[in-house]
């Protein structure tokens, strides 16, 4: 390991923690955000936003109960709208956590640890917001636990050929294992907070949350296995889950659905905007928090590097998908790539080729990839984009199919909006409560980026 | 009274009053009186209890009134504004309060439906059917009605009378609506208060005794136009005691120009029948003899599609030569867009072509050389060629159709005269003008209006609505089934029974007498309007049954009364009433004048009748109202119908509001592009902008009828049309009506060909079938199942009707959803009929296609619902389990043929009590968050697989459904277009229809194997034109 380390800061690339730090210096630094800084009037007022939006969500799903499904601008026959199109967006913004704290700790990417525990948690908080849609989004919610197959009394099963019912056991899975996964990371800072904590009642909250951690070697020992054991778990369901999810479209027959490349292009999408976030995230938390000793130019540069990487695999996927849809010789197909080129969305498609491919390309300039606020910007741009190329699959595909007289046209209304607003109130609140109460940045794992940590033989 | 109770805030505002009306004491000597003569009444009536509310009610306090008025929707005016159409139904729960108070009556001893005792033959779950007949514009459609323990809840067409076949119209089909309409007038009123039928005929009584001393020289019965015999006797015996009493007739939609062709050519009035199926050259000059509404529709549509078969050798030409686009003008073969003011000039040429001298105007130059290929067809098809004419063209044309129709010894062949159907055949629109005449020089003292909305639907220069609001005929009485405009203007309404619950007699349009036996008991305080009458002329207690036998059995000359009246009942029509043909000749038109000799510069403006409202009676009927019009799939609305050449040319686009002026009047309303509009005309349709329709007709549309005037009904020159700059959104059901998609791609959804072509290549729709073999998947073995289902349906058959639109949409219980929601695109129709257009806008071809689901072996669907909701029966039906439903929709997104319908809100109606006896017992009513589809009418299968099995045990004997087990689409449809059974019995029709070689399936490059497939179109154009 230590070699790893070695050569890394041995790079002339910006190290991943700045010199200076000691062991002592780290903890104190990401422990104070929690335990001796005063909340200030910022994130009130931040947390105040975030908490309306989530009760306007409250309001929105409490109206659509009442009323139905009608409330929102689906029809016949674009049957599924804004819900889907925002359940598959946070899905994908999902993935940046788990693949930076699973698959980059495999590949022994060090330069994660500063930046793993809030993606974890933005991960986390991205599923919660994309598991709202599944159960509300069916015309009788209350119903919705029918997809689940648990014994009752009609022995009626769930049906096993659709993509949905894959997704409920792709998304659940996903959900418990990100969330096991970011509180196994949790434990030993658990453990710091309580050392550090001066009042008794919150020494005994995280002291009951560190499960007793003493950081014993046995600890660390089995605490080392059962993270890898959860990372090798977790790895694969990157890239699972959205290969589940791109199944909802690829296994139907609506032209514009029904391609084999969605799996990997829906993969490489999610990595794309949950970089995006992770950066959108980052930008303004080392900013405001003085992090910028751990959050480094490095960690912008190859969040930025994985972004354009990301990107040109999406943009290889727009590409197949016009060439096939010209290449393939089905009719459908064809006029499903002229009605995104041409047709009354076509405003969106070429939104959507700025914002995922042409703006991001600014990235391959040095200059721009150190640069925070360009960062932040293009970040944006990529959620944007990201956002709209599932709302060009969903609605575009559906709005004019095979037969000539189903075509239609979906307006989303207000409740639409208040939906997609309120889930990312929820999503912003959670992060706002997380900053607060937990360390953002891992601890103990910044503290063996230190040249200390390495052991000396 | 607990209803009552808790509807009646009235006694709580009463506290008010005295802010209202602070000077008004309740005054108690009258209260005392009014109970006294109420209480007389009732002992001396003994007709049923008369309640009231309050003692000011009996007092008649404004207060009251006032209350009153507010309390209860008495035709709902001031709701409408404010509540959306699906709150307010909701609410109208409510308004059974008053059929409560009121429906107290005794019910009759006849040996009818409904049962009080259920006599041994009706089984619970088991419907019965009974022949009766409902009537349009006068004219009878023969029905049978399913009736499920006394409620009426289907019709379906009389197959052993001639003028249904088995087939009816959407206006018969939707009467059903009708009956159960909750804001149907429930109550006598006067001046729009609540009274009691003691109260009414104590009013009447004195006017109609100062009457018999004038030999009833002061009352003018108008009426609608009328075939009954029974209530014609009544009328004439009304006349008999009044003497001097005068009977009007009119009806907007009325026939007047045919009867005045006819009195042209014959010097009297006769009724033209045709028949369609000795006809092999039929040339319709404006007629839209193929659509409802037109007398004999029903029946003409059969013996035409029967003639459309490729294979028989015999098929028919149709030429259609007509202004506005109807279905007729879709299944042409050949269609000449014209000016409906140049159709005359095209008779003209082509009696001239006969050699007739007709004068002027004459065909224009282009329209020459149709008129030379028809002369030549005709002739070569002398005594098997029907020239028909619509009923708006002036009486010239029809005169001249007479003639042509004569010269090629077409009558007594394929076109029949008989006595006119309508027992009073006078000129309605002088009639009505004579009317008002006699009521604005005070001649009139009562007025009673029998049936019939006049106060909306009379022209609108005769100022009919004026002068009956000006009060210069001091009593007026309305008799109706609404409250509607005239109601409205009338002192006293009172309400009429729905035909369903009533007893009378009607002819079809062959003079066959139909008899109209209820089906239920009045739902409300209703009277017909035989019995109306013979109220009038004094027989208060004769009830509708005994006017109706005691008529026939005057009529009956045979011995046995009781075994005709009883098999007239059955069979639902008499026997040998139809009226034979007659011999006539036709006189040769020399008439020089023209109604248009106006020059044709100034743009003409089309009046037609609403293809699904009909003239506005119709405007309260939801399942009418968001039945797709045949040619623009528009629903909720009437708009101003443009051809794609004047709309370029006046820069208009469609749903751009204009204003449309004539002689003065103007109308604002929606432009709506039609393809095939000829160009400098544009067209308009009754029925709309209606005041005083109910909760759902009311404030629909604009009214047409403001520009409508006496002399110019149908056809008018000179309309100005200015733009307003606003729009107007219109809601229609089809994305699209075009195969070409706009990148420049063609679908061949319809696929079509000539006859010739036919000929050569029979299996020309079958190019992109998939083969069976290709898959890896084992196939699920279904010829070795008992059943397998399918349907078949020919499009060259399909005239568009929509009839099985509304046909489903009452066996299948499917909700009507509004205006709002048909905009966003979630109407409900399990069935519909996509109409498309090919090749030149301003004269295409069109086609009409009808999707009900496809039951595709491979369905889509089925595989993706993650609740196993929707599953293949081993029938190869693709069944839907609603409550097992949770409303994902992907099934939906999953279906190329987006048959399936989702009920995005609580669609149905829950609550309306008159709505719940409507429905078909057999199919669930589906809530909010749920899919539902077409299923092939599965409760008809499994009734018949019941019945079938039984039969199979008692006889012990293997007995199969065979092709008596008809879907609701197919038994209603008038061309018998659709079919629908076991395709696993070779010898079935169906199996007969898809092995045919015009058979191909939708979409079937899917791999989606679907069980309906349809026979494509095969036209029958004149080559000699074709090439031209």
């Amino acid at each position: 390991m230590s070699e790893q380390y070695k050569s890394s800061t041995e790079l002339e690339r910006a190290p991943v923690i700045e010199p200076g730090h000691t062991f002592g210096t780290v903890t104190e630094k990401i422990s104070a955000i929690v335990l001796t800084r005063p909340a200030t009037n910022g994130w009130f007022i931040g947390f105040g936003i975030a908490f309306m939006m989530t009760m306007m969500l409250l309001f929105a799903l409490g109206y659509l109960f009442l009323k139905g499904t009608g409330i929102w601008g689906v029809t016949i026959p674009i049957g599924w709208g804004f819900a889907i199109v925002n359940f598959v967006w946070w899905i994908g913004i999902g993935h940046a956590g788990t693949l930076i704290s699973a698959i980059l700790l495999l590949l022994r990417q060090t330069w994660r640890n500063s930046i793993n525990r809030f993606a974890e948690a933005m991960t986390l908080f991205a599923v919660a917001a994309a598991g709202v849609f599944p159960a509300v989004h069916v015309g009788r919610p209350w119903l919705a636990y029918w997809l689940f197959p648990y014994p009752n009394t009609m022995r009626v099963w769930p049906q096993f050929r659709s993509p949905l019912m894959w997704d409920v056991f792709a998304v659940s899975t996903y959900a418990t294992i990100s969330a096991l996964f970011w509180f196994t990371g949790l434990i030993p800072d658990f453990a710091t907070l309580r050392d550090r904590s001066e009042k008794r009642w919150i020494k005994m909250v995280y002291g009951m949350l560190s499960f007793g951690w003493r950081g014993s070697a046995r600890h660390w020992h089995r605490y080392e296995t059962m993270y890898l054991l959860l990372a090798g778990l977790a790895t694969p369901l990157v890239l699972s889950v959205h290969t589940v999810v791109s199944f909802d479209f690829a296994v139907g027959i609506v032209p514009g659905w029904h391609t084999t490349i969605f799996p990997p292009y829906f993969v490489a999408g999610a990595i794309y905007s949950g970089f995006a976030m992770v950066l959108m995230l980052a930008i303004p938390i080392r900013k405001i928090y003085g992090l910028e000793d751990f959050i480094t130019e490095r960690h912008l540069q190859n969040s930025a590097k994985v972004m354009l990487a990301t990107g040109l695999i999406v943009a290889y996927g727009y590409g197949i998908e016009a060439f096939m849809g010209w290449y393939g010789g089905d009719p459908y197909d064809a006029f499903t790539l002229w009605n995104r080129l041409h047709g009354p969305y076509a405003f969106w498609y070429w939104s959507l080729l700025s914002c995922n491919i042409f703006i991001p390309q600014v990235l391959w300039i040095r200059k721009l990839r150190t640069n925070p606020i360009a960062l932040f910007f293009v970040s944006l741009v990529v959620l944007v984009g990201m956002w709209l190329e599932r709302f060009i699959i969903v609605v575009v595909s559906l709005h004019r199919d095979f037969l000539n007289s189903s075509w239609g046209m979906y307006y989303p209304t207000r409740w639409d909006y208040m939906t997609y607003f309120g889930t990312i109130g929820m999503f912003l609140a959670a992060m706002f409560l997380f900053l607060r109460f937990l360390p953002a940045i891992s601890i103990f794992e910044m503290r063996t980026l230190l040249p200390e940590a390495e052991v000396k033989e | 009274m607990t209803n009552d109770e808790k509807n009646n805030g009235g006694l709580v505002q009463i506290k008010t009053r005295e802010d209202i009306c602070p000077t008004k004491r309740l005054d108690l000597g009258t209260v005392r009186e009014k109970i006294d003569a109420a209480t007389a009444h009732d002992t001396a009536e003994k007709t049923g209890p008369e309640y009231w509310r309050s003692l000011e009610e009996l007092a008649g306090s404004p207060a009251f009134q006032e209350a009153l008025h507010r309390e209860f929707p008495k035709g709902a005016s001031e709701w409408l504004d404010t509540v959306s159409r699906r709150g307010f139904l909701k609410v109208m729960g409510a308004s059974l309060g008053l059929a409560g108070m009121t429906g107290c009556v005794k019910l009759p001893l006849e040996p009818i439906v409904p049962y009080v005792r259920q006599p041994e033959n009706v089984i619970p779950g088991k419907p019965m059917y009974y022949a009766t007949a409902v009537t349009l514009g006068g004219y009878a459609n023969p029905v049978l009605v399913e009736s499920h323990l006394g409620r009426p809840t289907k019709i379906e067409g009389n197959d052993l009378h001639p003028a249904s076949m088995g087939g009816t119209d959407i206006f018969t089909q939707a009467s059903i609506l009708g009956l159960y309409d909750p804001d149907r007038s429930q109550t006598v009123t006067s001046m729009g208060d609540v009274r009691s039928w003691q109260a009414f005929l104590g009013a009447i009584r004195g006017p109609l005794n100062v009457q018999k001393s004038l030999q009833g020289a002061g009352i003018r019965i108008l009426t609608t136009t009328i075939t009954s015999p029974t209530l014609a006797d009544q009328i004439r015996n009304f006349q008999k005691i009044y003497p001097q009493a005068k009977w009007h007739v009119y009806e907007p939609v009325n026939r007047d120009n045919v009867l005045e062709g006819a009195k042209m050519a014959f010097g009297q009035p006769v009724e033209t029948r045709y028949d369609f199926s000795k006809a092999d050259v039929i040339v319709s000059l404006d007629a839209d003899f193929l659509s409802a509404g037109f007398p004999g529709n029903t029946r003409y549509i059969r013996d035409f599609a029967k003639r459309r078969n490729p294979d028989s050798g015999n098929m028919n030409r149709l030429y259609v030569i007509e202004s506005t686009p109807s279905s007729t003008g879709a299944k042409a073969d050949h269609r000449l867009a014209t000016q409906a003011r140049d159709v005359e000039g095209f008779a003209r040429s082509l009696a001239g072509a006969f050699g007739m001298s007709t004068g002027i105007p004459q065909a224009s130059q282009e329209q020459q050389k149709v008129v030379t290929a028809v002369a030549t067809e005709l002739k070569n098809h002398r005594g098997s060629a029907i020239v028909i004419v619509g009923d708006h063209q002036p009486p010239v044309v029809h005169a001249l159709a007479h003639s042509i129709n004569q010269l090629l010894g077409n009558i007594g062949k394929a076109v029949f005269y008989t006595d006119p159907v309508d027992v009073n055949p006078i000129n309605q629109a002088e009639s009505l003008k004579e009317l008002i005449a006699d009521m604005s020089a005070g001649k009139v003292d009562l007025l009673i209006i029998l049936g019939g909305n006049p106060a909306y639907d009379a022209p609108a220069d005769l100022n009919f609505a004026e002068t009956l609001k000006s009060g210069r005929v001091p009593l007026r009485v309305h008799h109706g089934l609404y409250q509607d405009e005239t109601a409205e203007l009338c002192q006293w309404h009172v309400p009429a029974t729905h035909e369903l619950e009533s007893w009378g007699d009607t002819r079809g349009y062959e003079g066959t007498v139909s008899v109209i036996q209820p089906l239920i008991a009045p739902l409300y305080n209703g009277k017909s309007s035989i019995e109306f009458v013979a109220l009038l002329s004094g027989q208060a207690e004769a009830t509708g049954y005994e006017l109706v036998r005691s008529y026939w059995q005057k009529q009956h000359t045979g011995t046995d009364f009781e075994q005709f009246w009883r098999k007239s009942l059955h069979d639902g029509w008499i026997e040998s009433t139809a009226f034979s043909a007659k011999q006539l000749s036709a006189k040769n038109i020399n008439e020089q004048t023209t109604l248009y000799t106006v020059s044709r510069d100034p743009i003409e403006l089309n009046i037609r009748r609403d293809p699904t409202i009909y003239d506005g009676q119709f405007s309260n009927n939801g399942w009418l109202q968001e039945l797709p019009k045949p040619m623009s799939k528009l629903t909720w609305d009437n708009a101003i119908q443009i051809g794609p050449k004047m709309a370029e040319r006046l820069q208009l686009a469609s749903k751009d509001v204009i204003e449309l002026e004539l002689n003065g009047k103007k109308v604002k309303g929606a432009v709506w592009i039609q393809a095939g509009h000829p160009d400098n005309s544009i067209t308009i349709t009754l029925g709309y902008g209606r005041t005083r329709a109910g909760r759902v007709g009311t404030a629909q549309g604009f009214n047409a009828y403001e520009l409508r005037t006496s002399a110019n009904p149908w056809i008018a020159s000179g309309v100005k049309i200015t733009k307003t700059g606003e729009t107007y959104e219109l809601a229609s059901t089809q994305g699209m009506q075009s195969m070409e998609t706009p990148d420049g791609g063609y679908r061949p959804l319809v696929r079509e060909t000539t006859l010739e072509k036919y000929k050569e290549e029979p299996k020309f729709a079958q190019e992109e079938e998939v083969p069976k073999d290709i898959t890896l998947y084992p196939d699920y073995h279904y010829e070795k199942e008992t059943y397998a289902w399918g349907m078949a349906i020919d499009l060259n058959k399909c005239v568009g009707c929509n009839n099985c639109i509304v046909a489903c949409q009452s066996e299948n219980n499917i909700a009507v959803v509004g205006k709002e929601q048909t905009l966003l695109g979630r109407h409900m129709h399990w069935m519909r009929i996509d109409a498309y257009y090919q090749g030149d806008r301003d004269n295409p071809k069109a086609f009409f296609q009808p999707v009900p689901c496809m039951q595709c072996e491979n369905a889509p669907c089925e595989v993706v619902c993650p609740v196993a909701a929707t599953n293949h029966s081993t029938e190869g039906l693709n069944d839907m389990v609603y409550n097992r439903c949770v409303g994902t929709r992907y099934c939906s997104n999953n279906c190329p043929y987006k048959v399936r319908r989702f009920n995005f809100l609580l669609f149905q109606d829950w609550e309306t009590p008159q709505y719940k006896m409507m429905r078909n017992p057999d199919v669930s009513i589906r809530s909010r968050g749920v899919m539902e589809k077409c299923t092939y009418c599965i409760q008809r299968i499994n009734e018949r697989r019941i019945d079938t099995e039984t039969a199979s045990v008692r006889e012990n004997k293997d007995i199969r459904i065979g092709d008596e087990l008809q879907t609701a689409c197919q038994q209603s449809c008038p061309a018998d277009a659709i079919v629908f059974g076991n395709i696993n019995d070779p010898n079935s029709a169906v199996s007969k229809w898809k092995a045919q070689a015009r058979n191909y399936s939708l979409l079937g490059e899917l791999n989606t194997r679907p069980r309906t497939t349809y026979l494509a179109e095969v036209r029958n154009p004149n080559p000699e034109l074709e090439s031209k």
